[in-house]
Formats: C-alpha cells, sequence, structure tokens
C-alpha cells in the first residue's frame, strides 16, 4: 500500500470516526487488512456507502493478532457500538464465547454461523452463484473442457467448486471440469505466480474457461488467461474490467451488501442466519460494459433462465458445507 | 638520491627523525608518554620493549596509522604532520609489518606498483619497476624474481618484496616491526646483510624485536621502552644483552635457565609414522618418529609452518591421524570418538598450545572459568551431577594465582584484560598443577615479557626435574637450546635430524631447519 | 574493555535509545498530523493504564520471553537460530495432542504434561537442524528458516486433515475441554481481592516464563553443559582443544533453544486460545531475535526487553484506537523505529556514551 493512499485512508476513516458516539456502528477487519482487494475491501465499501448514504458514523479497526479478536470484540461492545459487524470465519470461536458477555449488543459475522440470541450469521449461496458461473462457462467453452482454481483449501471453496461443476453439469453433461487448489495454507489466498502456473497447466490440458475462486491468487489465473486467449471467471467483486474481453463474468458475492444491510438496521439487527443468496442479491453474475460482447444472448439466456429456476426453487444447487460432500466431480 | 643522503649524512646537518614530547593514550592506558627520540641519518636503530611497552604504538604514529595526542614529529630537520599513511609515504617513510601486506596471488612486480601506479594503464608503471628492482637488487642482495607470484616466495623473499615496495616508493626511513620471527637463522642473516647495505648507502633504518641478539648485532644505536616511556637510548656497542634486559624490565633478569643435567627415566611417548593431511588434503606431516622420555625435555625446532602445530594437535587431541602414539605403553586413538581432548587429559597428557588466545583461553571467560577449562569434568569442580562448584573453582585459581605468581590476582578478571605473560601464566598453572605424565608445550613464551619468560622456563625446568616427560615446540632457536636436552628440527613435515642439545649449535641446527641435510657430528 | 558503568550499560544506553526511538517516532506521527506526545501517551497508557492493558502486554511480554531465551541460548553457543517460529508453530501440535488426549481433571495435571507435549515437538523441530549442522555443516541460519515453512505447511496439513474441527471454515482443532484451561490473572487474582481484567488473555504461563528465564540462567551459569555451551560459542576451536564435542554441544543446545521457542504454545495455545489454530506464533519467534539482540542475551535483560516489546504491541493496538488517523501500517513503522533504535543502532548511542564518560572521568581525576 502507497504512502499517500494510507494517508487518504486514514485521513476519511478520521473524518468519519471523529465523532464517534455511543450506538455507532463498528466494523473489525480481519488480519488480511481492510486493503485487502478483497473480501475486507469489500466490507469497508459497505460501510463507506452507508455512511455516505445515512450521514452517520462508524468505527472499524484493523486486526494485527489472534490475541486481538477478543480485545476489539469486548472493547467495541464496552464501549456501546452496536451492531459490531466482523468480516471472515475466523472470528466465529471467538464471537462464540464473547457474545454472551454482552446480551445487549449485536453481532453481525459474515462467512460464518455463530449460533446465539444476539448474533447475525451472515452467509452466501456461493453454491448458487457458481452454478450460473458454471452455466456460463459450459455455454462458453468450445472444448468441453473447463477449469477451476481454488485458493486454499477450505470447505468454503469446496462450495464454491461444487456449485461451479453444478451448472457445468447441467448444461453439458459430458463436460470435464479440471479442479486445482493453489495450496492448504493461507499463503494460497495471495500467490497469483502459482495461479498462473495453474491455469497454463489447466490450457494444456484442453480447459478454455477458469473460474478463479482464490482471492488475490485470481489475478494471476485471469492475467495468465487474457495472456492464453481463453476465457476466465472472477470471484467476489466484479473483475469484469480487469481484461475485458477475456474475464467471461465474474461471480459476485456482496460483502458490501451485507455489512450495509448490518449498519442500516443498527441497534434493531434482526439476528439469526442471514442468507444472502441469488434471490435477494447477495451473489450474482456480473455483466456490464467489459464483458458485454463476450457474454453472447445465448449465454445471458442460459443464465437467466437457471437463475429464475433457483429462485423459484426449481432447481435446487446442493451446498457442499451441508454435508461436506459434493454430489458430482 | 644516494648522493643527496650521503650529503646528508656527511654534514650531520638534522637527524633523520626527531620525535618530541610524543603522547598517546587509548582510553585510559597511556601507552606513549612524553616520548623523545632523535635518530641519525644512515644509522640502524634499535628499539626494544617488554610487550605492551608502547614500541608498536610509537612507530604506528610515525606511520600515520594512530595520531599522537600531544607532541611533534620532524622529518630531516622540517616539522612534518603524519595524519596518514600517505603522508609518511609522502616524507619518505616506509614500513615492513611483521604480517605482510601483499596481495598472494599477484606478482612481485604487481605487488610492488600496488598503490603507486604512474598511470591509469599498468604497462609502463610495470616496465618503470621493472628497472628499479633491477637497480635495487643489484645495489642491496635484494634479488626476488619479478614475475613469480607471492604465494609461491619463501617467507624471507616475501618480506624482501615488502622492503621492495618501500624502496621504490622512495622510502629514506625504513622501519622494520619484529622482521625475523618468520625467517630462519641463515635468512635472518640475509637481512641483515641487506639492512646494513641499506644503511651504508644512506638510508635510516628502526628495527623493533624482542631479540636482543638482534640488537646486539645489527643496530647502532638502541632505546629501550618501558610502560609506554623512553627508559634509555644508548650506542649498541656500550652496552650488553643483560644491561637491555635490566632496562627493559626494570629488575635484573636471568637470561639463561640454569638447570642440572637430565635424569631420563623411561619411555613415555613414543610417535610412529605418524601422518597428518589437513582439510584440503595436503600432508602436514610425512610419517615422523620420536620418543620423549620421562625427565627429559624434547625440543622440536624449525621454521613455523613446518608440521610442529599439527603434531601438537595431533597430541592434544585436536587432528585426527594416522600412524601409532603410545603413552606409557598405551596405544592411542587418533581418529574417532576417543581421540579428544578429554580422552588425551585422561591419559596423563597436559598440552599447553601454541596459540593460547584461541585455543587455551577463552578470553571473554574470566579466570576462574579458564582454571578448570578442559577439567571441567573433574569431580572436585562439581557440587552435584548437574552444578559445577565455582567456589570451589574460585578457590583452586586464587591458589594457582598465588603460586604463579599471576597479575593481577583477581580471579574474577576476564582472560583478556592479563597481560601475555599472565594470560600464558594461567595456562601453565593449569596444565602443569594437573601434574600430567607428558606437557605438551607450544611457543611458551610467544608474547610475553622478559620477566615471565624467566619464571616460565624455570617451571618447565621444574616439571622436568620432576620426573615428567616434555615436548616442546619453539620457532625462537633460543629458546630451544637454552631448554631442551634433545632437538629435534623439523622441515616440511619430516623430522630433518635430531640432536643432543650439547652437542649442536644455532649453526647446525639453521642449516637443518632450512632443509639442508647435515651428517651428525 | 569496560568502559562505561554496568549501570549505564544496562540502564543509561538503552534509555537514550527508547528516548531517540520515540523522537524518530514523533517525527512520524507528526508528518500525518497528529500530536507525537499523545500517541506517546495513548501507546504508555494503553500497555500499563489499565489491567486490561497491563494483562496484553504481560501476555505478549511471555510469549517474547519465550522466544527471546530460545535465541539467546542459541546465540550463546553462536548459533543463530532463526526457527523460533517454526518449533513454536509445530509445538502447538504437541499441546493439543496431550491436551486433546484425554479429558483432563485438572489443569495443574495437564500443564506438565503439555509442557512435555510442547518441549518435545519444539526440540524436534529444532533437532533436524541442529544435526545438519553438527554432522553436515549445512548451515542452521538457512535450514532454520527453511523449517520454519516446512513447520507452516505440516500445520496446514494437520489442521486441514485429522486436527481439523469439522464444525468450522478456520482451520483450527476443536477447543480444548474445561480441564485443560489455564487460570488467567483474573482467576489467580479474584481471590487475593485484586480485580484484574476478565478478558485480559495474561495466564500462569508467565510465571512459567520467569521460571524458564531463571532456568536458562541457571543452565547457563551453573551447570556443566552450560559451561560448555559458552565455551564452545566464545570458541570453537578452544572447545575443541578442552574436548568438547561440538555435535554434542550443537544439538542440545538447539534441543534447549527449540523447547523454549515451544512454550509459548503454552501461553498461547493452552492458555489463550484453547484451541490450536494455524498462525499463532504471529512472528514472535522473530521478534524473539530482536528481544534476544536488546536483552544482550541475558535472561534478565531478555525479560526487560520482552516487557518493552510486550508494550509496544498491546500500545500500538491501542494506539489504533486512540487515533484513527494512525493506521495498522503506521504502528509497524513506529514498532520497527524503536527496534532499530534500541537494536540495530545500539552502537550510535554506545560510542558517544563511552566517550562522554571518558571525558567525565579523565576530568576527575
Amino acid at each position: 500500500m502507497s504512502f499517500t493512499k494510507a494517508i487518504l485512508g486514514t485521513a476519511s476513516a478520521l473524518a468519519i470516526t471523529a465523532t464517534a458516539a455511543l450506538s455507532d456502528p463498528a466494523i473489525i477487519y480481519d488480519l488480511g487488512g481492510k486493503f485487502d482487494k478483497s473480501f475486507n475491501e469489500a466490507a469497508s465499501k459497505g460501510a463507506d456507502r452507508w455512511a455516505k448514504e445515512s450521514g452517520g458514523k462508524y468505527r472499524e479497526i484493523e486486526l494485527s493478532s489472534e490475541a486481538q479478536r477478543e480485545q476489539a470484540l469486548r472493547r467495541f461492545a464496552e464501549d456501546g457500538a452496536n451492531p459490531v459487524v466482523m468480516t471472515g470465519f475466523a472470528f466465529a470461536s471467538t464471537l462464540d464465547t464473547v457474545a454472551p458477555d454482552y446480551p445487549d449488543t449485536k453481532f453481525a459475522i459474515i462467512d460464518m454461523v455463530v449460533d446465539k440470541p444476539n448474533v447475525r450469521s451472515v452467509v452466501f449461496s456461493e453454491h448458487e452463484g457458481s452454478y450460473l458461473v458454471g452455466v456460463a462457462a459450459a455455454m462458453a467453452s468450445k472444448t468441453g473442457t473447463v477449469g477451476f482454481i481454488g485458493g486454499m483449501d477450505v470447505p468454503l471453496i469446496r462450495k464454491f467448486a461444487c456449485g461451479y461443476v453444478q451448472g457445468v453439469k447441467a448444461t453439458n453433461p459430458d463436460a470435464k471440469v479440471i479442479q486445482n487448489m493453489t495450496g492448504t495454507t493461507p499463503t494460497a489466498w495471495n500467490d497469483p505466480v502459482k495461479g498462473a502456473e495453474l491455469t497454463k497447466a489447466q490450457i494444456a490440458q484442453k480447459a478454455d474457461v477458469v473460474y478463479a475462486a482464490a482471492g488475490g491468487t485470481g489475478v494471476g489465473v485471469l492475467q495468465a488467461a487474457a495472456d492464453e486467449g481463453i476465457y476466465s471467471i472472477g470471484v467476489d467483486s466484479n473483475q469484469n474490467y480487469l481484461h475485458p474481453g477475456s474475464v467471461l463474468t465474474s461471480m459476485v458475492k456482496r460483502v458490501d451488501v451485507a455489512v450495509f444491510d448490518a449498519f442500516s438496521q443498527g441497534a434493531d439487527l434482526t439476528t439469526g442466519f442471514h442468507v444472502l443468496g441469488l434471490a435477494n442479491g447477495g451473489v450474482d453474475y456480473a455483466l456490464d460494459e467489459y464483458n458485454a460482447k463476450i457474454f453472447t444472448a445465448d449465454i445471458k439466456a442460459a443464465v437467466d433462465a437457471a437463475k429464475a429456476d433457483i429462485i423459484s426453487g426449481k432447481i435446487k444447487v446442493h451446498d457442499y458445507m451441508s454435508d461436506n460432500n459434493c454430489p458430482i466431480e | 638520491m644516494a648522493n643527496d643522503s650521503v650529503l646528508g649524512r656527511l654534514t650531520d646537518a638534522a637527524p633523520a627523525i626527531e620525535l618530541r614530547g610524543i603522547t598517546k593514550s587509548f582510553g585510559a592506558v597511556e601507552a606513549n608518554k612524553n616520548i623523545s627520540l632523535k635518530v641519525s641519518k644512515g644509522t640502524i636503530h634499535g628499539i626494544v620493549g617488554e610487550n605492551g611497552a608502547g614500541k608498536s604504538t610509537l612507530m604506528s604514529i610515525l606511520y600515520g596509522f594512530y595520531k599522537a595526542d600531544a607532541g611533534e614529529i620532524f622529518i630531516n630537520g622540517r616539522k612534518t604532520p603524519i595524519p596518514d599513511s600517505q603522508a609518511a609515504i609522502a616524507a619518505g617513510i616506509g614500513m615492513v609489518h611483521q604480517h605482510f601486506k601483499l596481495v598472494e596471488n599477484f606478482t612481485v612486480l604487481e605487488n610492488v606498483i600496488l598503490g603507486a601506479e604512474d598511470g591509469a594503464l599498468l604497462k609502463p608503471s610495470l616496465a618503470k619497476a621493472r628497472a628499479v628492482l633491477v637497480d635495487l637488487a643489484r645495489e642491496y642482495e635484494l634479488e626476488v624474481d619479478p614475475d613469480q607470484t607471492i604465494e609461491n616466495l619463501s617467507v624471507g623473499h616475501q618480506q624482501r618484496v615488502e622492503i621492495l615496495k618501500a624502496l621504490y616508493r622512495q622510502a629514506d626511513i625504513l622501519i622494520l616491526d619484529e622482521p625475523t620471527g618468520v625467517l630462519t637463522p641463515s635468512e635472518a642473516e640475509h637481512l641483515f646483510r641487506i639492512l646494513k647495505n641499506l644503511r651504508d648507502q644512506g638510508k635510516t633504518l628502526i628495527l623493533i624485536t624482542h631479540k636482543l641478539k638482534e640488537i646486539m648485532n645489527a643496530t647502532d644505536t638502541v632505546s629501550v621502552m618501558r610502560r609506554g616511556e623512553m627508559t634509555a637510548t644508548v650506542k649498541t656497542a656500550d652496552t650488553s644483552p643483560g644491561e637491555l634486559a635490566e632496562l627493559m624490565v626494570g629488575r635484573k633478569v636471568l637470561l639463561r635457565v640454569d638447570k642440572k643435567p637430565a635424569a631420563t627415566g623411561k619411555t613415555v611417548l613414543e610417535v610412529r609414522d605418524l601422518k597428518v593431511k589437513d582439510s584440503a588434503g595436503v600432508e602436514r606431516l610425512k610419517g615422523i618418529s620420536f620418543e620423549v622420555c620421562a625427565g627429559e625435555i624434547l625440543g622440536i625446532a624449525g621454521v613455523a609452518g613446518n608440521g610442529q602445530s599439527e603434531l601438537l594437535e595431533v597430541l592434544g587431541g585436536i587432528a585426527s591421524a594416522s600412524g601409532s602414539v603410545r603413552i606409557n605403553d598405551h596405544q592411542l586413538d587418533l581418529t574417532g570418538r576417543y581421540s579428544d581432548g578429554q580422552s588425551r587429559r585422561a591419559r596423563g597428557i597436559s598440552h599447553v598450545p601454541e596459540d593460547r588466545q584461541r585455543l587455551g583461553l577463552i578470553m571473554d571467560f574470566m579466570a576462574w572459568e579458564n582454571a578448570c577449562f578442559g577439567y571441567h569434568h573433574d569431580p572436585k569442580y562439581q557440587k552435584n551431577p548437574l552444578m559445577m562448584d565455582n567456589g570451589a573453582i574460585l578457590a583452586d585459581t586464587e591458589q594457582k594465582m598465588q603460586r604463579f605468581d599471576i597479575r593481577p590476582p583477581n580471579p574474577r578478571l576476564p582472560a583478556h584484560s592479563f597481560s601475555g605473560g599472565n594470560q600464558q601464566k594461567i595456562v601453565l598453572a593449569r596444565e602443569i598443577e594437573r601434574n600430567p605424565d607428558i606437557l605438551l608445550v607450544g611457543q611458551p613464551t610467544r608474547g610475553v615479557d622478559i620477566g615471565a619468560i624467566e619464571f616460565i622456563h624455570q617451571q618447565i625446568v621444574a616439571l622436568r626435574d620432576a620426573g615428567k616427560a616434555i615436548l616442546l615446540v619453539s620457532v625462537e632457536l633460543d629458546e630451544i637450546l637454552s631448554l631442551s636436552d634433545r632437538v629435534a628440527v623439523m622441515f616440511d613435515g619430516r623430522i630433518q635430524g635430531e640432536r643432543i642439545t650439547a652437542e649442536t649449535d644455532e649453526k647446525e641446527l639453521g642449516l637443518l631447519m632450512a632443509g639442508m641435510n647435515v651428517e651428525a657430528a | 574493555m569496560d568502559k562505561i558503568p554496568r549501570w549505564a550499560d544496562i540502564f543509561l544506553v538503552p534509555f537514550i535509545n527508547l528516548v531517540l526511538a520515540f523522537a524518530a517516532s514523533g517525527l512520524v506521527v507528526l508528518a500525518i498530523g497528529e500530536n507525537p506526545f499523545d500517541a506517546i501517551y495513548y501507546m504508555i497508557r494503553g500497555a500499563l493504564g489499565s489491567t486490561s492493558g497491563l494483562g496484553y502486554t504481560l501476555y505478549y511480554a511471555t510469549n517474547y520471553i519465550f522466544t527471546g531465551l530460545a535465541v539467546a541460548v542459541a546465540f550463546h553457543a553462536r548459533l543463530f537460530n532463526i526457527g523460533g517460529e517454526g518449533q513454536a508453530a509445530v509445538s502447538g501440535i504437541g499441546v493439543a495432542v496431550v491436551v486433546l488426549a484425554f479429558d483432563w481433571p485438572h489443569w495443574a495435571l495437564a500443564l506438565p504434561f503439555a509442557i512435555i507435549g510442547a518441549g518435545v515437538m519444539g526440540a524436534a523441530w529444532a533437532f533436524i537442524p541442529a544435526y545438519l549442522q553438527a554432522k553436515r555443516g549445512s548451515h542452521i541460519v538457512i535450514t532454520t528458516i527453511m523449517f520454519n515453512f516446512i513447520g507452516a505447511a505440516l500445520m496446514g496439513f494437520l489442521l486441514n486433515g485429522i486436527l481439523k474441527n469439522p464444525n468450522t471454515q478456520n482451520a483450527e482443532s476443536i477447543g480444548f475441554g474445561p480441564g485443560a484451561h489455564l487460570p488467567t490473572a483474573h482467576e489467580v487474582l479474584a481471590p487475593l481481592g485484586i480485580a484484574f481484567s476478565k478478558s485480559a488473555p495474561l495466564n500462569i504461563s508467565f510465571l512459567l516464563a520467569l521460571l524458564c528465564a531463571a532456568g536458562v540462567w541457571f543452565l547457563l551459569w551453573r551447570t556443566r553443559l552450560g559451561y560448555q555451551i559458552r565455551a564452545f560459542g566464545q570458541s570453537e576451536a578452544a572447545a575443541k582443544y578442552a574436548g568438547i564435542s561440538s555435535v554434542k554441544i550443537i544439538i542440545l543446545t538447539m534441543l534447549i533453544s527449540g523447547a523454549l521457542a515451544g512454550m509459548l504454545s503454552i501461553n498461547v495455545v493452552m492458555g489463550e486460545q484453547e484451541r490450536l489454530i494455524k498462525e499463532f506464533v504471529e512472528g514472535a519467534g522473530f521478534v524473539g531475535i530482536a528481544v534476544a539482540l536488546m536483552g544482550r542475551s541475558h535472561p534478565f535483560g531478555i525479560v526487560l526487553a520482552a516487557l518493552l516489546f510486550g508494550m509496544l504491541t498491546q500500545g500500538g493496538f491501542e494506539l489504533l484506537w486512540e487515533m484513527p488517523a494512525i493506521s495498522r501500517e503506521m504502528v509497524l513503522v513506529i514498532q520497527a523505529l524503536i527496534i532499530l533504535f534500541t537494536g540495530a543502532l545500539d552502537n550510535m548511542v554506545r560510542d558517544p556514551v563511552e566517550k562522554l564518560f571518558r571525558r567525565i572521568r579523565k576530568g576527575r581525576i
């Protein structure tokens, strides 16, 4: 991160938080940091949007050690912040012990379920969004072989993969899906070089559409796909603009929406299981001027049909995490 | 050039070097206290003094390595500040260091012009230097092959290159720091011939040495330094080694060791066909055999680097070897687990290593920690199986310090704050007090002041008289001759010859040291 | 050599270093338009001003004492153990396995076994580099660094595999049982009538750290092994002369060093997280190098240095709360400046101080 950016970022944060008073909402970014160009950054955009639209103030903190999770949670709760939103599943165990101590404070955890009366657990139906881009990939592929590159091998990423495979197979039962995970450590989220290597390996096996669900690693996947002249699919935020004409679409996961929603409801945050799926705009595929040319009308028709079917319940996309199993490979 | 200096000498206008009130301190230590000195042109002037007397500091000031806190330097009567060695060279001063400062893989010519090139291109400089070198060689017996690389030259020739370097830079004043330390007697003799030639051509030479014999043989005048002060400057012809030693130490010194004839007993150490290779695979000991008996001192003479160090290392359990070594008829392991220093000590071998600062002592350890070094497994130093008995070691050290007159007698001082002689006494006390069957001693008096030399020699002889075997390795021929009962001379990893000390002399040993084959008389 | 009095060496020089460090950090704070004195005040108040802050400070310090001691013990044998990070990480496996293997009735019973588990794993992770150094001459700096990576990979493998808690996304083990819960400062001090923050993670591992510091002092300066370690470290040639086996010293020293680094997991895994998570060491292994340098490899100095680093970690986090204009990265810069001045630039202060003392002495004499 450049110095000026840090200054600007912190300066704007200062403007927002300078007069933070009781019961302002608060957000805790995970160790990756606020400006991780991915999950945390999307969350911060949601918070910013809320501040702009409502004119309210919010507080925020970036963690730098594991022990600070609990510290930050308690600190915000004791300072009267409400609700307290946290990004990432790593907060789960901590929140599980802290939440009961502050029954009057509402917490929202994104990407994980914590079953406590004052906690909203926001999860996304990534399998549904992945299904849609799977349909698009199968339509766009000429070779009948498509690829999937995951980041760190965790159930969440397998959930992406499983939804994707279902979408591909539903469209073209003979299609082949090559799956690779970048690694088993958190560095797998930020290894664009390896992402590019895996992409090239998949291309060698005839893949001509590659879906990257790999955080920062995906940048390398998209780059390699653009270099080799095949299609790629972005993830989380809309990455279509990165390589116009090569990024077929992006599976967008509206973390910002989750934060915006939680902030908007304030201290009256409804708790419990909160699923953001296709129906309520929490996940979607992205269509804009950057991919309009390659995302043909045929593809769009097929994808929109699938989307309608999922929303209506006609198509049930299997969620890997419901039983840690995927019915088809 | 020659004419000028001859003229200068004839007119005797001003001394070549005059130092006035030179003072220099390092922290609390005053290395040079208000020193004044005059050295006339065309003379060889010796400077003697014990280690730490301030000789090297004084010369370093003259050569611009240190800046004096106070005082003035006059060269040829003109006040000449010397802030760095460039200024010293410009003033016509050259220095031959104890450890040569030559580039090993450069040729003689390249070394000579290094730093004195005339331009960006080497060729003209080399050609000029070659011509100058030929002249110098003829004039002063300074023959060296100009195209040979330094690493292929003998130590004596390397030293000539150092002298040539100084002369090439038009030095009129030449400082030589302990020049004979690494030379064989014949090489040393040749060096002194060169020095006399240089003097006769009008050069001024300053010779720093601790060998009184060289002072007597080679110099015209001599200055004695003690504890940072110049205690005397006399004409060499008017003094004697005894008087100089007394001036150096500040009291009467026994230069010769008094010892009874040896009462030799049975063989303690028997070495047969001992071979050692270094890490590069070069054979450093090429099959040597000898014996040492109880109650005798066997001296190993030789120029440094001819295998003596390796011999001590093998016997002391530091290096592995092949061949056979027996102690009191017990075969020693020369490789493997039981060839280490602990096993050697268990066999009754004590070892005063050549390099006490690197091997014999841990310089940052306190005296008491050093006093049990190597014997730290001894039950008398243990409080329980886990702890060492620091109190017992301290008490033991205090006793040793008293018996060996180690000063200051404070066992809690780190080894590095003792003088060289007292450091050596710490090692010697530790090893002799073990009452070993055989004592290995390497360079017992290297860097040790005269007063301590006397004491150390007495201790070694006393151990011999107590019926112990002693293997003495020294590059000081004088020391070998005055201490040992028999002498073995090593050359190139072999024993070049063995003599009864009483039946040989320096000249014969010198030839053996140079690798000559000499029939025993 | 003893150019300045001991008190100046131990207190004055580090103090001047600290003042300079704060001055330099102050310029950084000033550059972003905040009041540097406020920043220092917030940092110190955040680190020491409440039992919660103090609890975090001492919690971090506990980690740094362990890793600092680990580095220092190796230093004394002139071994540069850069692998504290990996050794501490792998030792977490030992703790987790021991604690999860039984349904412990009481922490006092679980703790000794957890210590053994942590020590054995930490030592094992140090053993291989030590063996390679002793027998094969592979440089220990290189091998320990490589083992940090291997350790991280091993942790990833286990925590995504057999040790993984199936009920969570996170690569973490299932939570430890209540029988292995280490008393926190709050729980220990409450019966004594001292109210200590309930949330602070400080636990009895802190006492273990102090015990280890005393133990390291005893080892180095009272036992024969310590004597041999120090002798070997001062001069390998002299150690050989004395018949001290380099293989034995290198391996034993590294085992001790690795076991000490492993104690970190008692504090973090057993004392704080009460589950095994993947990256719980969080650079403490590397901070240990700075701690050992600053503490001059003496256990007492290490405890002091660890306290300072604990204050920096906790105080730095407090700064984030109180001065939102200061970002996490800025805090890192400030911490780095302090480390730079107190550790690396030590001689910059030491030399002038020595000169000053010399002048003062001369003036007096």
